[in-house]
């Protein structure tokens, strides 16, 4: 009897793995039935006609239904198994994370210092380009953006889907001037940070007595109407079209040219573009390496406290005195700061801007680093900033897959579907963010970061 | 005279869409209090769902009367579209139900990228055009060298809409299931022990949203006869927009509200600047949550500690 008792229960977990594969099967047919086995595509004259792609849909049921199967015979009693057992005391792997801690972030920055230097080494001038072009800038501009946006919804607690206007505001703002009145980067920088931060503040006014995903609506319309803005003021943005031509980094004077005046023969040194591919990565990782030395300045003064206490809860900062309307307020300045700041490096790196570049996708895409990576954690927001944006970037580089799909494959083509999908995945694993942890500013003897179990937002 | 008559007719059938999507949107988060950010999407998954369907029915079957068809059309992006957001809620946000407050949010907007994507990919990233199903028009008041007319598309969308509306209504405010969904807004643990199932409720809540949806989805390819895998976002914002205007949580209001923007809308095109007419109905919303927070027929938010 004893031994027939876990033979019957497997039979019995195996016809209720088949049925919940049936049904997930039944399920994907359903949902893929109309858009997969179906395309719409246009005919020589124009007009819509229909494409049958019956093998596409029949493959990706089964693909649907043999993750259900594997899940439901595998993973499932897994799960069920291990949430049974007592919990434990914080492993060997736990602790090792916690004896390297300390060094991770001397390493992370000699990392990022000595990034290019490795590229040129492993890569060569050529493939170095690449390397230090789409990974390096293209992730460090995100890091720098999700470390500003960190400011006003992992610290303030404010959820600002509308982040995306201010890096508009201060690649407009480079562009025009840089163009029209022909001043140099350096003090367009903090004027561009200025002018959003001014917008920041006229935008943050009328929006304070809002919470939660009001605000988040509010902004996100903000965010839409500048971008609507920026198209249809034809006269000063060339809408669609954008502004082209604008002004390329110099260093400190000396433009990354051939020329005699230029950087390369003033130092003696052969002509080559990667030159300035260098300079415009020490510039960008200068300045974000600045907005996170400023954030972890900030957040103990007595106004970064401030932002965290209206996070947690709102009404007991109203009850202790604290003026939330300033807090709030100068959460979306300084956020909005670094987003100009990060907006006049792209218009500089770009050398061409259009509103395309500012869509609420890139809103939704920042905020999302900011909540994925952990509100308020530094570490975790860049950790989220490098796997989402390279994660897409690596995408476009997988030619291996075309080998399996063939020739026509375009891996570019995923990139978006594939950012949507583990956004989703991600959240569902961990809703807190990959490093929920909070790590106290101000403490009494020990330095302790606080679990995640203990932490609990109001409704800021 | 005529120019504003003629824009009345065009802005009550625009706001037919747009309410029908907003009572998506208050329906969801007046039960779980979340802004469902890919209901949009999901409102654009259906108007292509809807265009094979269509043509399907036109170019392989050959259906003679157009009428029938769009029934046909209808019923079934209803069907699967009601599906698809079935299992959205049961994949992206149920697991987070009780989760903090951004989660969700988060989740949707996810779902929201992940859904437009799928729908480039898998249809192409082309607009898809549709020839005009029905070609006639009624000339309701001619005057000033100016036609005012009416198609039987707009026509047909005024009775959709409205037939629709009186079946929701019937559905939620007489029947049972919408007892059951007016408790779980009020308080989903007490109406858990009072025996309604509150995770069947909420799914229930989201497949009449997505069949409400997938009803504007249609009707906007016929009134269009174009959609293209971004048609999701604008007229989901401004949907969204009605349901706030109206005061969310309140499905007279969604309506009065999709109305009113979509009036606003057409009157902005017709006599200010057609290029500024998404801003001005974005204005609104800002507008509207800065100083009537509540909507015109929604409750002020009572803050609690």
């Amino acid at each position: 009897m004893a031994d027939e008792a876990p033979a019957s229960a497997s039979r019995v977990d195996l016809v209720r793995a088949l049925r919940a594969t049936a049904l997930t099967a039944l399920l994907a047919f359903g949902l893929f039935l109309p858009l997969i086995a179906f395309r719409t595509v246009q005919d020589i004259r124009g007009e819509l006609i229909l494409e049958t792609r019956w093998p596409l849909l029949f493959t990706l049921v089964g693909i649907v239904a043999a993750v259900r199967f594997v899940h439901e015979l595998v993973i499932a009693p897994w799960r069920a198994r291990r949430a049974l057992r007592p919990a434990r005391e914080p492993g060997a792997a736990a602790r090792a994370v916690e004896k390297i801690s300390p060094w991770a972030r001397p390493f992370l920055l000699g990392f990022v210092i000595v990034y290019p230097v490795l590229a040129l080494a492993l890569a060569g001038p050529q493939g170095a380009a690449k390397w230090i072009d789409n990974f390096g800038i293209q992730i460090l501009i995100y890091v720098m953006l999700a470390w500003g946006l960190n400011i006003v919804v992992g610290l303030a607690g404010l959820l600002d889907l509308g982040y995306v206007a201010f890096y508009a505001v201060g690649a407009y703002a480079y562009a025009l001037l840089a163009k029209t009145f022909g001043l140099s980067f350096w003090i367009l920088l903090p004027l561009a940070g200025c002018l959003a931060a001014f917008w920041g503040i006229l935008l943050g006014f009328p929006v304070l007595r809002l919470r939660g995903d009001y605000l988040a609506i509010v902004t996100m319309a903000f965010g839409e109407i500048m971008r609507l803005v920026l198209i249809n003021w034809v006269s000063l943005t060339n809408g669609y079209a954008g502004i082209s031509g604008i002004p390329r980094p110099t260093f400190f004077g000396l433009p990354f040219t051939a020329a005699d005046d230029g950087f390369a023969a003033t130092l003696g040194v052969e002509f080559s573009p990667i030159h300035r591919l260098i300079f415009l990565y020490y510039l960008i990782l200068g300045l974000a390496l600045f907005t996170a030395a400023i954030t972890v300045r900030l957040r103990r003064l007595p106004v970064g406290r401030a932002w965290e206490a209206l996070r947690e809860d709102e009404i007991a900062c109203r009850a202790l005195g604290i003026n939330t309307t300033n807090t709030k307020l100068t959460a979306f300045a300084m956020g909005a700061m670094f987003a100009g700041f990060a907006g006049s490096f792209f218009a500089t790196r770009q050398g061409f801007i259009s509103p395309e570049s500012f869509t609420f996708m890139e809103s939704a895409v920042i905020v999302a680093m900011v909540v994925l990576g952990g509100m308020g954690s530094q570490i975790g927001v860049a950790i989220a900033a490098v796997i989402m944006i390279g994660g897409t970037e690596i995408m476009r580089e997988l030619d291996v897959l075309k080998a399996v799909f063939g020739a026509d494959f375009d891996p570019t083509q995923y990139r978006m579907l594939l950012f949507g999908f583990a956004m989703v995945l991600i959240m569902i694993w961990k809703p807190r963010g990959l490093i929920a942890t909070r790590e106290p500013s101000v403490f009494l003897e020990e330095r302790k970061a606080v679990s995640r179990a203990l932490v609990r937002e109001g409704h800021g | 005279m005529e120019v504003f008559v003629q824009q009345l007719i065009n802005g009550i059938t625009l706001g037919s869409i747009y309410g029908l999507i907003a009572i998506g949107y208050t329906m969801v988060f007046g039960i779980i209090g979340m802004v469902n950010f890919a209901h949009g999407d999901v409102f654009m998954v259906s108007a292509f769902i809807a265009l094979v369907a269509l043509l399907i029915l036109t170019t392989w079957i050959g259906i003679g009367s157009i009428v029938l068809a769009l029934l046909i059309v209808l019923i079934v992006s209803m069907t699967f579209t009601a599906l698809v957001n079935w299992t959205i809620e049961r994949v992206a946000y149920r697991p987070l139900r009780g989760s903090f407050r951004l989660a969700p949010l988060i989740s949707a907007i996810g779902m929201s990228i992940f859904l437009s994507n799928f729908v480039q990919v898998a249809q192409g990233p082309r607009n898809k055009s549709i020839p005009p199903l029905f070609g006639e028009v009624i000339t309701v008041m001619s005057g000033n060298g100016y036609d005012v007319t009416l198609s039987y598309n707009q026509i047909a969308i005024w009775i959709v809409t409205a037939v629709l509306l009186g079946a929701f209504w019937f559905l939620v405010s007489k029947t049972a299931l919408g007892r059951a969904q007016r408790a779980c807004e009020q308080d989903q643990k007490m109406a858990a022990l009072v025996g309604i199932d509150v995770d069947r409720t909420i799914s229930i809540t989201f497949v009449i949203a997505a069949a409400l949806a997938a009803v504007a989805g249609t009707m906007y390819l016929v009134y269009y006869g174009v959609v293209s895998f971004a048609d999701g976002f604008t007229p989901g914002v401004k949907a969204f927009t009605a349901a706030v205007l109206g005061g969310i949580g309140s499905l007279p209001g969604a309506v009065i509200g999709g109305l009113l923007i979509g009036l606003v809308e057409t009157m902005w095109s017709a006599y200010f600047s057609i290029d500024y007419k998404d801003v001005a109905a974005f204005s609104i919303l800002v507008i509207t949550m800065i100083f009537l927070p509540q909507g015109i027929l929604g409750r002020p938010e009572v803050e609690k500690v």
